[in-house]
């Protein structure tokens, strides 16, 4: 394995009974990124994540963690990593600063660095004035700000961030991510977890993954690229209108509303799709404009989890 | 890589967290100090003024000096007077007296025939506790108070009392709610104290770090100890000033005995927690065994009188040989050495429940 990739998995798999939640994952993640894994609810995100720090035991398949082996050198790599669980899972009755106490302890950390490490973290993520404030009474973004100070604390070499941004507002996420990229800056391999595009879209590479497997990997930019699908845009129409019309030419397979625009996805393999969907949108009665626009990444999302969706039954 | 520090961390952590939760903390002095009036003043198995009535149909003499002595005995207070037996049986049905005393109008004569009582106690025997004592009243005799020549029939045995001459119940019960009080907290606080790390998410983050489950189990059950045992000398020290209950033992032994106790409760409570889900379920788990912790170990009922299934099962019960061995340190003031069946029995729970919570914990990190 090249020294410059923080994981790699082969054919990583974990079953809980019948289910199989991750399913022959195979993944590449190069040191000094972020990498995010994007999926629904469910689609094996967090199992991932924790057969990755070692919580798990994965029912086939390899991982290799920052050069140690899952999950026999577990113990080992718990010193190198920082994890930030979706929910907030620091002690609300203690304060800011007894938090961070407590976890340099937890690590180790050597008496004389503690001290002014903890007051360069409370530095750091602008939580100097509520350093004797309790964690439970601390604002959704500021609880945010404190996870990660935690998480980072020892400098951690691999950050785990299991949707971190679930419950703050946009501005605190904007701040958020300038965090992770001056990490990154500082040589940390982060990967997250997200269903939110625009999250995604930041990210170094990226894995989409759907119901345990991984449908479609890359950096953003080429996802969209190499996305299977022509994307039509057409202004003005409500779906419910013409979405049977539509529906009817066998390659489009999603029509969804934007405000007042429609994302008509139409497979690749019809080469000049304008041209029906026009005369579709004509036999419907309508008279609107529709032309080729620029993919998404949830356009990409869309594309690569379609078939595995239409396979079930109704 | 092992550090004193994590574990100087988590029991930290654990004393801060128990100082700002008011309510346990409360608890914590609370419970004692509350049971320990409750079962000390209310708890009296001494029984005395209990409501009695007479139906005196002999009318004579002697029977009047009868109801004098009985009068005397403090035993029984003669609120009501009725005509005859009848009476007396409705007046204890309706509950308006625990005791009737009834004299028969051959009283006198009956006195001279050995081999008949001459009065009969009608006893409410609905309440074991209320036989027992009206049945004290049956070695009465009028050897004292009669001027006629009563053949006093001797007693066959006179009871000496050891250890607690002046038969107070606070006495007997004081040692043995150490053990009662320690049982409710010690379990339910080690319960509640992991399964809230559970519930609260604080066991995900936990887990990623270094910290080794035994650190964590050692951390958290550590400071429980330390309660428990300020527990127990605010118990002993509540029931010497205000009950004058001795401590005939040594003071290092009641301490030595409770603490192999605390840990004993600690492992079960450690063991109820990787059995349930919430702190609730945590509370429901701890009755459960505190009742029959209660009920069976001799704290509240004697051993003997049990049937021999319920003893066998009472034998399972760490309560069961705390109450004996606090009752010989603090009241026969025998030494632990003499009480090493008790000591071992205990050793034996801790070990088993121990290695229990220890193998169910593991398992849950996966």
């Amino acid at each position: 394995m090249p020294n410059d990739l923080a994981i790699s998995t082969h054919n990583l798999t974990r079953r809980f009974g019948a289910l199989t939640a991750v399913d022959h994952v195979n993944l590449s993640i190069p040191r000094r990124s972020i990498y995010g894994f994007l999926g629904p609810n469910g689609s094996g995100k967090s199992t991932t994540i924790r057969m990755l720090c070692g919580l798990l035991t994965p029912s086939e398949g390899t991982a290799v963690v920052l050069g140690r082996t899952m999950p026999d050198d577990a113990e080992a790599l718990k010193h190198e990593i920082g994890y930030m669980t979706q929910r907030f899972s620091l002690y609300e009755d203690l304060t800011v600063h007894e938090n961070l106490e407590f976890i340099a302890q937890i690590y180790c950390l050597p008496r004389n660095v503690r001290s002014p490490r903890i007051v360069e973290q409370l530095d750091t993520y602008n939580l100097a004035e509520q350093s004797k404030q309790r964690a439970g009474t601390l604002s959704g973004g500021q609880r945010q700000r404190l996870a990660l100070a935690a998480a980072t604390l020892h400098k951690p070499q691999l950050l785990f961030l299991d949707e971190p941004t679930s419950a703050v507002d946009p501005q605190s996420r904007r701040d958020f991510w300038e965090t992770l990229f001056r990490l990154v800056e500082q040589g940390t391999t982060i990967l997250v977890s997200t269903h939110y595009m625009d999250e995604a879209e930041r990210c170094h590479g990226l894995a989409i993954l759907d119901r345990g497997v991984v449908v479609a990997d890359g950096s953003p930019r080429a996802l969209m690229a190499g996305i299977d699908a022509t994307v039509i845009e057409v202004e003005g129409v409500e779906a419910s209108a013409v979405r049977d019309a539509l529906l009817h030419i066998p390659e489009v397979f999603s029509v969804t509303q934007l405000g007042v625009r429609l994302r008509v996805l139409v497979d690749k393999a019809l080469a000049d799709p304008l041209p029906p969907v026009q005369d579709a949108l004509r036999t419907a009665g309508v008279t609107v404009d529709a032309h080729i626009t620029h993919p998404s990444l949830e356009d990409v999302f869309v594309s690569a989890t379609r078939g595995r969706y239409q396979k079930e039954p109704a | 890589m092992n550090c004193m520090t994590r574990l100087f961390a988590i029991i930290q952590k654990e004393v801060r967290q128990l100082l700002r939760d008011r309510l346990t903390f409360a608890m914590i002095v609370g419970i004692p100090m509350m049971q320990i009036i409750l079962f000390g003043y209310a708890i009296n198995t001494d029984v005395r003024h209990l409501r009695g009535a007479v139906a005196d149909e002999s009318g004579t003499q002697l029977s009047r000096e009868l109801v004098d002595a009985v009068q005397a005995s403090q035993v029984l207070d003669m609120t009501r007077r009725a005509r005859d037996a009848a009476e007396l049986e409705q007046l204890l049905r309706v509950g308006e007296i625990d005791v009737g005393v009834y004299i028969p109008r051959d009283f006198e004569r009956r006195l001279q025939q050995a081999d008949r009582p001459a009065a009969q106690l009608l006893v409410d025997g609905s309440d074991p506790v209320l036989v027992g004592t009206a049945r004290g009243l049956t070695g009465m005799t009028l050897r004292n108070v009669t001027a006629t020549p009563v053949e006093p029939q001797g007693a066959l045995f006179e009871v000496r009392n050891y250890y607690n001459p002046e038969r107070r119940s606070a006495v007997f019960v004081v040692p043995g709610l150490i053990g009662v009080i320690l049982t409710m907290t010690m379990v339910l606080f080690t319960a509640v104290a992991i399964v809230r790390e559970r519930e609260r998410g604080n066991l995900e983050m936990l887990i990623t770090t270094p910290v080794k489950s035994a650190e964590l189990m050692l951390g958290k059950i550590l400071p429980y100890v330390l309660i428990g045992i300020i527990q127990v000398t605010l118990i002993m020290g509540l029931g010497l000033i205000i009950f004058h209950v001795p401590v005939n033992g040594t003071v290092l032994d009641v301490y030595l005995a409770s603490l192999l106790f605390i840990a004993a409760n600690l492992s079960l409570g450690l063991v109820i927690s990787t059995a349930v889900q919430n702190q609730f379920q945590a509370m429901q788990m701890t009755f459960f065994f505190f009742m029959p912790s209660i009920l069976l170990s001799g704290f509240m009922f004697p051993f003997d009188g049990m049937p021999r299934p319920a003893q066998l099962f009472a034998e399972l019960l760490p309560l069961t040989h705390f109450v004996r061995l606090i009752r010989g340190i603090m009241l026969r003031g025998a030494g632990l050495f003499e009480l090493i069946p008790e000591m071992r029995a205990l050793l034996i729970f801790m070990v088993v429940t121990l290695t229990l919570a220890t193998l169910r914990f593991r398992k849950r990190l996966d």
